[in-house]
């Protein structure tokens, strides 16, 4: 039975490994997971953009716009008020490839 | 990779893996188990969540109605502008993504077992609860109003029947009648929805009975986007819809149902519809297991909405104290996704991130007339703040392709948040 122990530390952290690595993947930085309230994911017709599967960095730059008031909007510009760059490229790292 | 091992071994495993290491690690082997109550905007997109994060949770989503029946513009359904099917939702999609459906009600919480009861008198193990069960309308808080007296004076705060009742009722009043709304003081259920309320019935009335009024009386002297709906009203509805404050005696303090009478500090006003928006408290559920406090509401740990009351809880939406966050459909949907990913993190045995979340509310005060209000939230000295410089409402003066336009935009917000929400 001494063998026991260690395969079972083995085996345990082996899937403990595998549920935290896939967290990760998925989880968003603070902030991201809101904007999927408003942003379908699929294009559904609705005149709200989809954002997934475009250029992180073009969406970075639309909210950098939005911030500083470059670009109207009628919500956006009080939203991205709220994250700095930092956040922003997190953000549009992860709306980006949302889902998949 | 456990279908690799026999039945024994697997066994043995759990058993010598309970022993010698943390119980955490025994519960990431993919036996963790989160219960869900509630399958409203923040519970079904929490069970949603966590089933797409970590598909080795089991997650079960206990909620007693077959279809979820959407309260935003359910105010839309009263003024006949929507059917009430279209305010309707299934759990099929959220059964498809693997969330077990429980189709019955929570009725006690042991949360030192940790342990549910439903309805049919199971009893659910978990590792994380999370109660999500919105509101009950306090039956007790105004004198004259209880639940027969809805059947006179509908709430319609709750969509479903009481939504259909209310629209009934404005159908069948005569031209030149008075429609009286009730508002209570804060906290309740969407604070600005009793003014999108009197303006969608304006609409109904200035088309089809343009010599009635309605009578707001509010046991608040302002509210939310006060200036955007007062400018609305004078634009679309002049002389239709009268506030009366609480500082003008708009306190209602008690009603009679047989008379359709609202009474204040210091006035009588007969209603030929009358709508109480009664006060309100969190779910019996919530009272009941012990989370909900001397004020009825549920206060929360603004990092992982944990229960500040009972160990291994977390309590969304509009039964829990959020400090700045509106009660709304968007905060509990924002609030129910930031809540799956802190529990991924803390049965993994990590620290869950500090949240940032957004709300929105959008108000529709004609169907081509909309306006909104958004905040960013973070948590600073245990409660959700707002992010200063962040949020903040439509321009005052906007034009009318601007109000037209955000009108879209509100609808296009509901298509998305049920679709994220419900499948
Ligand atoms: C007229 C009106 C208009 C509104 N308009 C908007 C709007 O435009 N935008 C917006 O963002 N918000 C709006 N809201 C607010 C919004 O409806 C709520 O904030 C939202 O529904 C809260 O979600 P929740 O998940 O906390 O609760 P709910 O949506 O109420 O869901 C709670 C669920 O829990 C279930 N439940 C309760 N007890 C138990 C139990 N013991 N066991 C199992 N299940 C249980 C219930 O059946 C229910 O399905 C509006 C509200 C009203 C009244
Ligand atoms: C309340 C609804 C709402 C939320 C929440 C929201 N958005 Fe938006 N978004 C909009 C609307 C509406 C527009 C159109 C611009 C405007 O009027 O504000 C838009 C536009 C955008 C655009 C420009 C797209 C283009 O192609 O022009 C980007 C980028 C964007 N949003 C990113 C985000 C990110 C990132 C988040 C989350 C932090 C977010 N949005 C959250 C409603 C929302």
């Amino acid at each position: 039975m001494r063998h026991w122990p260690r395969a079972v530390l083995a085996a345990a952290l082996a899937s403990f490994l595998a549920l935290a690595s896939a967290a990760d993947a998925a989880q968003p930085p603070p902030g991201a997971s809101s904007c999927s309230g408003c942003h379908g994911t699929v294009p559904n017709g609705t005149p709200i953009p989809v954002l997934r599967g475009r250029p992180a960095h073009d969406i970075a730059g639309l909210m950098r716009e939005f911030r500083s008031g470059a670009r109207p909007a009628t919500v956006m510009g009080s939203i991205a008020k709220g994250f700095n760059d930092r956040d922003i490229d997190a953000i549009s790292q992860w709306v980006v490839g949302q889902g998949q | 990779m456990r279908k690799h091992l026999s039945a024994r071994r697997r066994t043995l495993l759990k058993l010598t893996a309970a022993a010698a290491l943390a119980p955490t690690v025994v519960r990431a082997q993919g036996a963790a188990k989160v219960v869900v109550v509630g399958g409203g905007f923040g519970g079904a997109v929490c069970a949603r969540t966590l089933k797409t994060m970590a598909p080795a949770i089991g997650v079960t989503l206990v909620e007693p109605n077959k279809t979820y029946t959407a309260c935003p513009f359910s105010n839309e359904v009263i003024a006949g502008l929507r059917e009430l099917k279209q305010q309707e939702f299934s759990y099929e999609a959220i059964a498809r993504n693997g969330v077990t459906v429980a189709a019955t009600t929570a009725t006690a919480v042991d949360s030192a077992a940790k342990i549910v009861t439903l309805g049919d008198g199971s009893k659910l193990s978990y590792d994380r609860l999370v109660i999500a069960p919105g509101i009950d309308l306090d039956w007790k808080a105004l004198p004259g109003y209880d639940e027969a007296a809805a059947e006179k004076m509908p709430h319609a705060w709750k969509a479903g029947p009481q939504t259909a009742l209310l629209r009934r009722q404005l159908e069948a009043m005569e031209d030149g009648g008075v429609v009286v709304i009730s508002v209570p003081a804060a906290p309740y259920r969407c604070p600005p929805a009793p003014y999108e309320r009197a303006s969608q019935i304006a609409w109904y009335l200035k088309a089809k009975k343009p010599r009635s009024k309605v009578l707001l009386l509010d046991a608040k002297d302002s509210f939310s986007q006060q200036r955007l709906f007062q400018a609305a009203w004078t634009k679309l509805y002049p002389g239709m819809i009268e506030w009366v404050p609480l500082s003008q005696g708009g306190n209602v303090t008690s009603v009679d149902p047989a008379t359709r009478t609202f009474n204040t500090d210091f006035d009588k006003h007969k209603a030929d519809v009358a709508n109480v928006v009664p006060p309100q408290k969190a779910a019996a559920i919530a009272q009941t297991a012990g989370v909900a406090d001397r004020t009825g509401w549920c206060p929360v740990s603004s990092i992982a909405f944990e229960s500040e009351l009972q160990p291994s809880i977390h309590v969304l939406g509009d039964a829990a104290l959020m400090g700045a966050m509106p009660k709304a459909a968007f905060s509990a949907n924002a609030q129910g996704k930031a809540c799956a990913a802190a529990i991924v993190d803390l049965l993994a045995g990590r620290t869950p991130a500090e949240p940032r979340l957004v709300s929105a509310c959008y108000n529709l005060a004609a169907p081509d007339y909309g306006f909104s209000i958004v905040g960013v939230y973070r948590p600073e000295k245990g409660q959700f703040l707002e992010v200063p410089g962040a949020g903040g409402t439509s321009p005052i003066d906007g034009d009318s392709a601007l109000r037209a336009q955000e009108a879209r935009y509100a609808e296009a917000g509901f298509r998305v948040l049920t679709a994220e929400t419900f499948g």
